[in-house]
């Protein structure tokens, strides 16, 4: 079996997020840079597939080289090779249309990824890359098994989870608990250094949307205190003062 | 030329969502001098769907065919893209969910569209130019977007417009689109629903349980807190990691994001991951026994106390005020 992860390079979890140059850039400085929570997810799973059933795990990262030791990282979890299309990643479909293309050009049966990055929240890009090779795609995938050339799957529905049998080839956007982050041992961050990383240049793709400037959340009042022993004003002034009940 | 609204059914309505992005949709359509009309697929009620005139828009199309009542991504992206070229629409507007996303990103490639999704408000439209606000970094910034191609696919997060009701009807009409079997590849084999009547991603209110409630037995009072409210009920990562609550619950930056009117955190420290699930809401209630808790600093309102003592009190509060 041909595995694809996708991954994203992105700030940490609780990282500070500032702009720079009049508010069109984020400001790099101090951010530390991981694996998108989710896309470690995925990554995890194809690894375990692979175990399983044989084949391969190939990580795919639309992003410039600044990223290229979070893919070492994915290559010492478990990846056999990579690909890095050394592009800045702007736009969902900027993203889908290079993954698209690195897909069409090798027989995947899985392209996983995670459900959504971190940095855009779009959650889009799986059910882009699954038009765009005419192939279905499922998200948040929680649960996910393969057996012959059918998948069977779990994804979250609103309040619930829905079950499902596919036949590959699939591309699916998924989340916890479809299995648990995986952290590099010590052999297999040495023999990542030798794995094949290779950089392929991004194709064309129209500029649908840019970015123009970034700007941030006005910060929040003080938070009013009520003492223990008088709760109930809290609902008071949860109807007249803050006009929520 | 109409924007289009995608809409999601439940129990044969139209989602409250949805409802959100029919005005987003009503609004857009008066700034373009265009009106707007609603899509709506599967099993539904005619009267529940000419609702949707009472949120703005004038038409609903419905593609009434039994095997597009439940969710499919793929087949809803295709009825779609024949409405809207059924329409002429330039600007196709859904709710931010995960079907949302996933219908409005296998439309974009189809229709060669920007698809955007996260938005917070109505657009800027000078002109040829049509940019919008949208939500990143989980709700930890914004990014203003300006979209170049012809058609353009709006996911609508929640709050970004005020559902308003007007009491006027739209008329509805059947569409009949081509299905292509290629889309109907998968099978449902089983499905889980939980029997919560609200869900977390359309509740006004929620009430959310940390790792200080201690244990799955004794989630009563906060259960009892949320019914006396009309509240939906979530939980920290922690927590559904532990199994005490099921993981559809999860809010945070890796489970679910809310953007309730009230969010009442019992027993969460506040943890950044967490504040970034929650962080769209109006107003926020931390209750909590250490008054040095990072959640009271992203706080509305704060008491500091035992949750136990607490969320009794309040239930009870709310009931003696009804
Ligand atoms: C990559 C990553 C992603 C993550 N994603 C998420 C996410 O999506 N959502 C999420 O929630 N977390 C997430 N986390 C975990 C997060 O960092 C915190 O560990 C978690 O939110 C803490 O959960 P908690 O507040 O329930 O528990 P704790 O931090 O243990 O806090 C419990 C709180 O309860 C209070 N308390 C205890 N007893 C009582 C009592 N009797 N009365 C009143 N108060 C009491 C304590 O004072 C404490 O503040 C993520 C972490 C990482 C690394």
């Amino acid at each position: 079996m041909k595995i694809l992860v996708c991954i994203t390079n992105v700030p940490d979890t609780t990282a500070k997020i500032a702009f720079v140059d009049s508010d069109t850039k984020l400001n790099k400085t101090g951010i530390q840079f991981i694996i998108g929570p989710y896309d470690d997810y995925a990554l995890a799973r194809a690894v375990e597939l692979k175990e399983q059933h044989g084949g391969t795990v190939t990580v795919l990262n639309v992003g410039e080289a600044e990223g290229e030791p979070q893919i070492r990282k994915a290559l010492a979890i478990g990846a056999d090779d990579a690909i890095r299309v050394n592009a800045e990643p702007t736009d969902s479909y900027f993203v889908a249309a290079q993954i698209a293309h690195i897909a069409q050009q090798n027989n995947y049966d899985l392209i996983l990824m995670g459900r959504e990055s971190i940095d855009y929240n779009s959650g889009v890009v799986h059910g882009l890359v699954g038009e765009m090779l005419g192939i279905p795609s499922f998200s948040p995938v929680m649960k996910l098994d393969i057996e012959g050339t059918t998948a069977k799957l779990a994804r979250e529905i609103d309040g619930g989870k829905e079950y499902l049998e596919a036949p590959l080839p699939l591309v699916l956007g998924c989340q916890e608990p479809i299995a648990e982050w995986k952290i590099p041992n010590m052999r297999g961050i040495m023999t990542a250094r030798t794995k094949p990383l290779q950089v392929v240049e991004p194709v064309a793709v129209e500029d649908l949307a840019i970015n123009e400037r970034y700007s941030q959340p006005a910060p929040k009042g003080q938070c009013k205190m009520i003492p223990v022993e008088e709760v109930e004003k809290l609902i008071t002034l949860l109807r007249t003062e803050a006009k929520v009940l | 030329m109409s924007v289009l609204v995608f809409v999601e059914i439940d129990n044969g309505s139209i989602k409250k969502l949805s409802q959100e992005a029919i005005t987003y949709g009503a609004e857009v359509a008066r700034m373009i001098n265009a009106t707007a009309t609603v899509l709506a697929l599967g099993a539904a009620d005619e009267s529940a769907l000419a609702q949707a005139g009472s949120f703005g828009a004038t038409k609903v199309l419905h593609a009434s065919d039994p095997k597009l009542t439940h969710e499919n991504s793929m087949a809803y992206a295709d009825v779609l893209v024949q409405a809207a070229h059924q329409e002429g629409s330039k600007v196709i507007i859904v709710a931010k969910s995960g079907l949302g996303d996933a219908v409005a990103a296998r439309a974009a490639a189809k229709l060669k569209a920007s698809v955007i999704s996260g938005i917070t408000s109505l657009p800027e439209i000078n002109g040829n130019s049509f940019k919008v606000t949208r939500s990143i970094y989980t709700g930890k910034a914004f990014a203003t977007v300006d979209i170049r191609s012809e058609i353009k696919i709006l996911a609508i997060r929640k709050n970004a417009v005020e559902a308003t009701e007007t009491g006027n009807m739209a008329t509805v009409e059947t569409f009949s689109p081509a299905l292509n079997d290629a889309n109907f590849t998968a099978k449902v084999t089983d499905v889980e629903k939980s029997n919560a009547e609200l869900s977390l991603t359309e509740a006004d209110i929620i009430v959310s349980g940390g790792r200080g409630m201690k244990g799955p037995e004794n989630w009563q009072p906060l259960l009892d807190l949320a019914k006396a409210l009309g509240a939906a009920t979530g939980c920290s990562k922690p927590v559904s990691d532990l199994d005490w609550r099921p993981h559809h619950e999860h809010i945070g930056q890796t489970g679910i994001k809310v953007a309730p009117n009230l969010y009442i955190a019992c027993g969460i420290s506040g943890a950044i991951q967490h504040l970034a699930g929650v962080n769209g809401s109006k107003c926020i209630v931390v209750i909590n026994k250490d008054p040095e808790a990072p959640f009271f600093k992203a706080a509305d309102y704060g008491i500091v106390g035992d949750i136990f003592e607490v969320l009794p009190r309040l239930t009870k509060a709310i009931e003696a005020s009804k």
